[in-house]
């Protein structure tokens, strides 16, 4: 059961990734990034993390994603044109990367495990997830903060008309 | 089989990565290129997950609580740089935004 | 039936009796709503399709499904098609979380009168609401037209400037409750199984979270694109906003969405608030005449009116509800009924006191210009509700 829900939402995160980055239109792209995200969302939840993967689906594809989309439909971005690309790119880029993937795979291969299911992990509660949050991880957490601040702050000043 | 091997988990992590690679050498428009960026890290977040079930430790999960913060962050600054560079170039393409020689 | 069969089963009835009935609340909301704008107005309201109108939502479904379905040819067809669907099956996936009552006893099953009891609840139900805001967004962008697309962005950015009120006055309350399961907030609300407690146990009183009910109302009128926040599909403003371009079933599903919206959050407001199923005072002590009460009194009335009829109809209509009334108020003093009856009472009481109170405003106030709305979340809610979190914060933590 967990086999048949971690093929399923991995082959469409696959079948998403490989959207975002062949189709012409960015809109299709943006969409099937929300697809990727959702279906990750799952897998974090068979990993036991539930508390990031709400915060995934909360803040990756319920603020992040509509933002692109907001960027995208106010520039009108249209399909992107066919350009005279580099051959020799696509001739090795391609095959380069799908041997790099698969030795990524294989030295990744090579740690003892043991399987996942539904409940091996229990530890990513949102209890628990904020009491390490708030402990241990406390100046991670308020240099985030002050990250974020500084974010505002920039993108206001960007995207501000400069009268 | 009732469980899930691990390596599986990080393999697509790699393939995602690997993903995002090339939507980021390979485009042209500079909101996919962006969106690349935003899978790239996804992938990421997904391997720290595994790594934090390998080892029954919450922090490989605030690493990604983390990442995923930071790539918001991100996402609005670069949005905005986006926002200005279409209204000084008028164009998304990145050969033509491109002031270098060459 | 071995466990695991039973579980199945049950789970099946238990779909197939949420979704009859939130389809069946759905339709009538929609009546009461047009009833109660109606008698606000001084007018009748609709009266003449079945008696008082109760015919009503069916003659409305009949009329939305034989309309014309078009597919015009300049829309971008895969989203088109998409948005109403994402909209509807987020706004029905959220009801899936949320506990009706305390456990029953199904012919010897013991089950909760809940879907499912994820302890991530809280945070399910708001990132459902996050990704329905891609209803609303795709919708207007596929339609390839102005007015769509401006009453899209302007819409979907209210609900995305909304959701951070929203969710700031939901942290505060749990704070008091500790807890993010759903079922667990009403537990911590008096409503724990052989305990149980009175209104004073509610995190709206015991708790102090009055700034927090108000603010979370607020938000959700604002979440759910109702008046005062509804300028991105009202009639006179912007043609119709991001649904200009949908006919028959689909438009009918951005309503289904919007009214499921609604009735999510209203649920939410009762669980965070007013403490679920939890009765005033405990059914020991007589609450449990309450509703028996109500219904015979408005029996009473019906038969009355009845006897003396404004109108024509009303001689065979009113009798009729008189006495299915006075039947339902015997059906409350049945002991059969006492554990699962009267909880479900209480909790769709107060989901409907706050649904009448989401019409009532939609009766009563005007609407919101959108840079007012936007000015009033970014630069009035949103620290209020910082502050708000921040006292209570303080208050649980010293106290």
């Amino acid at each position: 059961m967990d086999v048949i829900l971690f093929l399923i939402f991995a082959a469409i995160s696959l079948v998403c990734a490989v959207n975002v980055v062949i189709q012409p239109h960015p809109i299709s792209s943006a969409i099937s990034l929300i697809g990727v995200m959702g279906s990750l969302a799952v897998l974090y939840l068979l990993l036991g993390a539930e508390f990031i993967a709400a915060a995934q689906v909360i803040v990756y594809a319920g603020a992040v994603m509509v933002l692109f989309l907001f960027v995208i439909m106010l520039l009108n971005a249209g399909r992107e044109t066919a350009q005279s690309k580099s051959e020799t790119a696509h001739l090795l880029g391609v095959p380069a990367l799908l041997v790099f993937a698969l030795l990524l795979a294989y030295f990744l291969r090579q740690r003892p495990e043991e399987g996942v299911h539904f409940g091996g992990f229990t530890g990513g509660s949102a209890e628990a997830v904020g009491r390490a949050l708030f402990t241990a991880y406390l100046l991670p957490f308020e240099v985030v903060s002050v990250l974020i601040l500084i974010a505002i702050v920039g993108a206001i000043v960007l995207a501000r008309k400069e009268i | 089989m009732q469980q899930v091997p691990q390596s599986w988990f990080l393999v697509l992590s790699a393939l995602l990565f690997a993903l995002g690679v090339a939507g980021f050498l390979f485009r042209r428009n500079i909101v996919t290129v962006f969106m690349s960026i935003e899978l790239m890290l996804n992938a990421v977040n997904l391997s720290f997950i595994t790594f934090a079930y390998q080892h029954k430790d919450v922090g490989g999960q605030l690493s990604a609580f983390f990442v995923m913060v930071v790539a918001a962050a991100e996402a609005a600054v670069g949005l905005a740089i986006i926002l200005t560079v279409f209204k000084n170039r008028e164009t998304l393409n990145i050969d033509d935004i491109s002031s270098m020689k060459n | 039936m071995d466990a695991s069969t039973a579980f199945y089963v049950i789970s099946l009835i238990k779909i197939l009796v949420v979704f009859a009935v939130l389809m069946t609340t759905l339709a009538y909301l929609q009546w009461i709503e047009r009833k109660v704008i109606a008698h606000i107005q001084v007018r009748p309201g609709p009266y003449f399709v079945g008696p008082h109108g109760l015919l009503q939502p069916l003659a409305d479904v009949v009329k939305l499904i034989t309309k014309e379905d078009l597919l015009p040819p300049y829309v971008n067809k895969p989203i088109y098609l998409a948005a109403p669907f994402i909209a509807v099956s987020m706004a029905l996936l959220s009801i899936s979380v949320i506990p009706f009552g305390p456990k029953i006893d199904v012919f010897g099953y013991q089950t909760y009168m809940q879907l499912t009891d994820l302890n991530i609840g809280v945070l399910f139900i708001l990132a459902v609401s996050s990704v329905g805001v891609y209803g609303v967004a795709l919708a207007g962008w596929s339609s390839n037209n102005k007015y769509a697309l401006l009453g899209a962005l302007r819409s979907s950015a209210q609900m995305i400037s909304y959701e951070l009120p929203l969710s700031l006055a939901i942290a505060a309350p749990l704070l008091i409750s500790n807890t993010l399961s759903l079922r667990q907030l009403v537990v911590t609300q008096g409503g724990a199984p052989g305990h149980p407690g009175t209104f004073w146990n509610w995190n709206l009183f015991h708790g102090w979270q009055w700034i927090s009910f108000i603010i979370f109302l607020i938000a959700a009128f604002a979440e759910t694109n109702r008046v005062p926040f509804d300028l991105a599909e009202a009639e006179n403003e912007l043609v119709a906003g991001f649904h200009t371009e949908y006919s028959s079933m689909k438009f009918a599903s951005f309503f289904m969405a919007e009214y499921a919206n609604m009735i999510t959050v209203s649920c939410m407001a009762v669980l965070l608030f007013l403490g679920g199923w939890v009765a005033p005072w405990p059914a020991k002590y007589g609450s449990g005449l309450v509703p028996v009460a109500v219904f015979a009194l408005s029996g009473l009335i019906a038969l009355y009116h009845g006897l003396h009829p404004a109108r024509r109809m009303d001689r065979f209509s009113l009798p009729v509800v008189g006495v299915v009334f006075l039947i339902v108020a015997a059906v409350f003093l049945a002991p059969f009924t006492q554990s699962w009856l009267l909880p479900l009472f209480w909790f769709c009481a107060k989901v409907g006191l706050i649904l009448f109170a989401f019409i009532w405003v939609r009766g009563t106030l005007p609407r919101f210009r959108y840079d007012q709305l936007m000015v009033f979340t970014w630069k009035f809610l949103f620290p209020i509700a910082v502050m708000n979190l921040l006292v209570t914060g303080l208050v649980v933590a010293l106290v």
